[in-house]
């Protein structure tokens, strides 16, 4: 087995972490916080409360 | 909760966080494209010679100067994340922002999956060029398309910081080249023979081929409007971060044509993998070798990771609408990033660099590029006749209109022409999807998505209405 095959086995077990690091975050947001918070932002909040689009 | 933005007498709310500035959209857009000055560009020459090749290199510059001007206008008064697809929602109508949404998920998550499909395809030739045949490419594939999600999933600043990097030192190989090849640091001397000995072999139909493949040189730079929710000030930083983006883009062009031209034979040219690399391995230079190897890695990291950035804003943009399902509209209350959009596309990244050969996927992201571009066009005369200038406020007022509206219209043409020479079957089927996608859309899903709230804006009643 060299440097390469050994980068492989690498490769595949950094990408599971990051893919665990994600998928794990995910789930404990979801059942922490309310979805209705989650799902809460809306378009164009800057416009509202910064410009008035009057000249 | 401190992530949230409250105001008196209003419920809490997640929003995506304002800390970019005009380098990161720079970043953005230029760490989108930049990959292909490094691979792509160089089938132009292949389809009609090294004149085709600065012909293709030229003229689809002045495509997309066009497209950064007249999106920089509509970005910098709609600036919402999606971009375009908010432009779309405002100015034309639900249909056309639903099909534009998918126009940009679609060129970005392919565009994302040809980046990774490079990846697996360079490292497999350094494992080659250090005696290991046979690299099984697939987990480096899916290492880096994970990475790039997990990054995107952490956080906006940290991406692009991370992008503007890796695009500024990609960047900075290329003027690197260019400098030491002009300075006769090559062993091979620039020869421009085949201008004047060879200059059309394949007549005009090689040129107008040839511009299908010089879109590579700037595809994606109208990426920077996605961070529009994200950037400080919109009206500033995006117009500035874009100009700037295709400024940058039209030097790196020419100055990639102009040494790779010079330094390899157009008929090797025109089929090179990796045409910067090549040219420096073909000066002889070790450094140059090794600093391109770099910029190539780079740029193509750069642009994959840009394009999870602007796939997951238009996704996440379409669920807040309720286009998509509205799960697809959260923000992570820690990292403030539209995280489920983020992850939902990893898998359809996977797939398509997995499952796809190369050419296919960017002929696809292209495609839809084009069809984006396409709208832009009609996009910018409804929005100047809707709101006339005078009647709300813009960050940034294109000079010469409808001058370049009609450049461009002209321009798409002549590109869907050339993708239908080379790629006719793939033209077909994906207007066949988009078609199937908007029946879908009009007669199944629009009944939920709730028409008042849609519209963000605060302008006036539009012209005529």
């Amino acid at each position: 087995m060299d440097t390469w095959n050994i980068l492989e086995y690498a490769a595949w077990a950094l990408s599971a972490l990051f893919a665990i690091l994600m998928l794990s975050d995910m789930a404990r947001i979801d059942t922490t916080y309310d979805n209705d918070l989650l799902t809460s932002s809306r378009e164009g909040e800057i416009e509202a409360e910064a410009e008035r689009h009057v000249i | 909760m401190s992530n949230t933005n409250a105001n008196a007498g209003q419920p809490a709310r997640l929003q995506l966080l304002r800390v970019l500035g005009p380098a990161h959209i720079w970043a953005l857009g230029v760490g989108i494209v930049l990959v292909g000055e490094y691979m792509g560009w160089n089938f132009s020459v292949g389809k009609g010679g090294m004149i085709a090749g600065l012909v293709a290199c030229w003229v689809a510059g002045l495509l997309y100067t066009c497209v950064a001007m007249i999106d920089s206008e509509v970005t910098s008064t709609v600036a919402a994340a999606g971009g375009q697809y908010a432009q779309a929602k405002h100015i034309v109508g639900p249909l056309m922002a639903f099909n534009v949404g998918l126009f940009l998920v679609m060129a970005y998550t392919m565009l994302e999956a040809g980046n990774a499909i490079t990846i697996g395809f360079l490292l497999d030739t350094v494992a080659g060029l250090q005696g290991h045949s046979g690299l099984n490419q697939q987990p480096f594939i899916v290492l880096a398309i994970m990475f790039l999600a997990w990054l995107n999933y952490r956080g906006v600043l940290a991406t692009l910081t991370f992008n503007l990097v890796i695009t500024a030192i990609a960047f900075l190989a290329i003027i690197t080249l260019f400098l030491v090849v002009q300075m006769g640091g090559s062993a091979v001397p620039l020869d421009f023979s085949a201008v004047t000995t060879d200059p059309m072999p394949y007549g005009w139909v090689g040129i107008i081929a040839a511009l299908h493949f010089g879109l590579w040189f700037y595809l994606g730079i109208e990426g920077t409007c996605q961070a529009a929710e994200e950037v400080r000030s919109p009206a500033r930083s995006l117009p500035y971060g874009t100009m700037a983006g295709i400024m940058t883009l039209l030097i790196a062009a020419t100055m990639t044509w102009y040494v790779c031209s010079g330094l390899i034979p157009w008929e090797y040219l025109g089929q090179a993998g990796t045409p910067l690399f090549d040219a420096a391995r073909v000066t002889g230079n070790s450094s140059l070798m090794v600093l391109l190897f770099v910029g190539t890695m780079f740029s193509t990291l750069a642009s994959a990771n840009g394009c999870i950035n602007d796939a997951s804003r238009a996704w996440f943009s379409m669920g807040r609408d309720r286009y998509l399902p509205i799960w697809f509209g959260a923000v992570h209350p820690v990292y403030r990033t539209p995280y489920r959009s983020i992850v939902f596309l990893v898998p359809i990244a996977l797939i398509f660099a997995l499952g796809a050969p190369l050419d296919q996927v960017v002929t696809f992201s292209i495609l839809s590029g084009l069809l984006g571009y396409t709208f832009m066009t009609f996009n910018m005369v409804m929005f100047r006749n809707k709101w006339p200038l005078g009647s709300i406020k813009r960050g940034y007022v294109h000079p010469f209109h409808p001058l370049p509206t009609i450049v461009l219209l002209l321009l798409c043409g002549t590109a869907y022409f050339a993708v239908f020479l080379g790629y006719g079957t793939q033209l077909i089927a994906m207007t066949g999807f988009y078609i199937v996608a908007s029946l879908w859309f009009h007669f199944r899903r629009y009944r939920y998505v709730r028409r008042g709230d849609q519209f963000t804006m605060p302008w006036p009643r539009p012209e005529g209405y």
